[in-house]
């Protein structure tokens, strides 16, 4: 490293990079604590070269909740995940010795049985994945089409704002629910895609607006007049340079789309528009527990699960939400 | 004389507000010479901005209206250039440093990939490595120590004045012909403003672009520049080289500019302001626009009511200024003049 810059008229300055050469005559007296030697300081140095995603992530670490909620969702979506390996049973397979039988750890039906002996455990794991894929992919694929619509309402304004507003205050405004109801009554419910698909269709009105907010003030920036003073282009300028000052919110909206997603599937599977039988989702498990009300463990586990998944998706939210803000520089505990 | 390398004829641009048409710049007619460093001053509001924005196609249109003109760019009018063809020149052929480094650097985004999408934004064939190559000479080049460090870095490690050079380096980056730096140093403090200049100088020389300064600070002017234009409600009032403008001025305005400057070899108690305020662009004075603050006029007719030309007013068509009785001002030298040596005046 080099700390001084020969001039060129032969003087010696001190590069700004380098923190205050120390004078002992000066140094000894004016500090209070003790100085790091030259190692340390240059090692201080090294640290400080830390981007804004090295902050986000330590201050996500360390907020506990979402920490917290962290752990929850790896154990919940990791069996998900391998719900093959997880489960003992495959979801369809039927147990008739075994008809609603209530969670016993023998034969290792661990959460019962439903009416037709199927091991409850392997159907709630797979259920798991299910909602798990239909909310994943509903995140993915609305934060992606939120944030197409959104980027060209704010950057360009005029008229295609307004266009692109308006339809999504509308998309807003549609009774959710009564619509999704409808259009998996008249394409028929079942497929899990195609739920998905619907419920993507509604839930990018968020990361749109969301996004729309941020490029209206962003596009105003200097640093945006001076891409354009570079040449570059309004996709370059988007995409390359607005594009990542919005990651933080979108990172934070897509989260917690993960569970508002699971949890209108459940809904949506509950009432029976969404994915049909046997495809076990956690919705679908409590929409088939309503035949036998008295076997406690067919709503309660698959109930339960929903809620820790929404839970847990929420407090890991709060804590990017928290972590991604770069205003805030302090670790919150 | 040289063909000039940029050549800008009768340009006004013009703004639509809620209280009417405001023109920012009327009707104002440069060159630029290759090499040379043309200074343009006037106060807030004066139209200098603006003047060098619009032929970059960077005023937000509308409200802003190019309303006519021409800026004859290497043979091409940048005015009636396709935005695409436009876009084409700007960082590449043209070039320009904003005023404030602070928030011109987007924040999320690492300086030296800044300053290699400034290349590959015009060279998208160039290699990576090459990109990067010519980063980090460029980062040696403006005084950023350290460049293979720096590159890594994002704009809030850098201090306001290593985010000046960066800003320099990224506006050169593509050997640009004609760079324009809007008050480069005015967000910077004085030491530091000190150390960009010369940086712009070093660049300058290195580069061989001939350079706009947009400033308000006269000193800056003295220092750098090779001929001044200044500005006043839109209009170019004086026009000539640097020397000349600082010993004669033959505009009012300028006058003022100077007189209102303290002069550290004397001993003033009191500073001179011009009288007044800025006029409103809506509602221009009639007539030559300061007059109502010119202590040449007086209340004179003429000065309300005929709009004063850009004339030459000394032997040579070099120095010119827009003032009905500039001769009057034959003799007056400025404050910043050298003493006159005995036994004869200019």
């Amino acid at each position: 490293m080099t700390e001084l810059e020969r001039e060129a008229d032969g003087t010696v300055r001190v590069s700004d990079n380098v923190a205050p050469t120390q004078n002992p005559d000066l140094a000894t007296p004016q500090v209070p604590y003790e100085i790091a030697d030259d190692a340390t300081v240059a090692a201080g140095l090294e640290i400080q070269t830390r981007s804004q995603w090295d902050y986000a992530r330590r201050r996500f670490f360390r907020h506990r909740l979402a920490m917290l909620g962290l752990i929850g969702l790896i154990i919940i979506f990791g069996a998900g995940i391998f719900a093959g390996h997880v489960a003992q049973y495959s979801f369809e397979e039927i147990d008739l010795n075994n008809i609603l039988h209530a969670p016993t750890l023998q034969g290792k039906h661990w959460f019962g049985t439903d009416n037709i002996g199927r091991d409850y455990f392997s159907r709630v794991v797979f259920g798991i994945r299910t909602s798990l894929e239909v909310g994943v992919v509903v995140a993915i694929t609305s934060s992606i089409f939120g944030l197409i619509v959104g980027a060209f309402a704010g950057y360009f304004g005029g008229w295609i704002d307004n266009i692109l507003m308006r339809i999504t205050d509308l998309v807003l405004t549609l009774p959710a629910l009564a619509i999704l109801a409808t259009a998996s009554a008249l394409l028929g419910s079942g497929n899990q895609w195609r739920t998905t698909f619907i419920l993507a269709a509604f839930f990018w009105t968020g990361i749109a607006r969301v996004v729309r907010g941020i490029f209206l003030s962003l596009r105003e920036k200097e640093y945006v007049e001076a891409a354009k003073a570079s040449g570059a282009g309004d996709w370059r300028i988007m995409f390359r340079h607005i594009v990542p000052n919005t990651l933080g919110p979108i990172i934070v909206n897509g989260t917690l789309a993960v569970g508002a997603a699971i949890l209108t599937e459940a809904a949506l599977s509950f009432l029976g528009f969404g994915i049909k039988p046997p495809t076990p989702s956690l919705g679908v498990l409590i929409s088939e527990a309503q035949t036998s009300p008295q076997q406690w463990w067919l709503t309660v586990f698959p109930g339960l699960v929903i809620v820790l998944i929404v839970l847990c998706v929420n407090f890991v939210g709060d804590g990017l939400r928290d972590a991604l803000d770069p205003q805030q520089r302090r670790v919150r505990a | 004389m040289p063909e000039p390398i940029l050549s800008i004829k009768d340009l006004v641009v013009e703004f639509k507000t809620d209280d009417g048409i405001v023109h920012a710049v009327d009707g104002i007619t440069y060159d630029v010479f290759p090499g040379e460093t043309l200074g343009i001053v006037g106060e807030s509001g004066s139209g200098k901005s603006v003047s060098t924005m619009s032929i970059l196609g960077l005023i937000p249109q509308p409200p802003g209206r190019i309303a006519s003109g021409t800026a004859m760019f290497k043979g091409q009018d940048l005015l009636k250039m396709k935005k695409r063809q436009l876009r084409r020149f700007r960082g590449d052929e043209l070039a320009m440093v904003f005023q404030d480094p602070m928030t011109s650097l987007n924040p999320v985004l690492k300086v030296g990939f800044q300053l290699a999408e400034m290349i590959k934004t015009h060279y998208p064939k160039e290699s990576d490595a090459k990109v990067h190559e010519r980063v980090v000479d460029l980062m040696r080049m403006v005084g950023i120590p350290n460049p293979e460090v720096r590159y890594e870095q994002y704009p809030h490690e850098f201090s306001g004045g290593m985010r000046q050079r960066a800003m320099i380096a990224m506006s050169i980056a593509n050997s640009p012909s004609l760079l324009i730096a809007d008050e480069p140093t005015t967000a910077l403090d004085v030491t530091i403003q000190a150390q960009v200049l010369e940086v712009l100088k070093t660049v300058q020389e290195e580069t061989d672009a001939a350079t706009i300064l947009i400033t308000h600070d006269l000193g800056i002017v003295a220092e750098l520049c090779d001929r001044v234009i200044v500005m006043y409600a839109g209009k170019i009032v004086e026009h000539g080289d640097v020397h000349t403008i600082f010993q004669n001025p033959r505009h009012p305005y300028t006058i003022g500019l100077m007189d209102s400057l303290p002069k550290l070899t004397e001993d003033e108690e009191w500073l001179r302001p011009i009288p007044g305020q800025p006029p409103s662009l809506i509602n221009r004075p009639s007539g030559c626009a300061f007059h109502p603050r010119c202590f040449l006029s007086q209340g004179r007719l003429k000065c309300r009511e005929e709009v004063p030309a850009l004339r030459a007013v000394d032997a040579g068509d070099e120095h010119r200024a827009a003032c009905h009785f500039a001769e009057e001002l034959i003799g007056r030298r400025s404050k910043f003049a050298e003493p006159v040596p005995a036994g004869g005046a200019s």
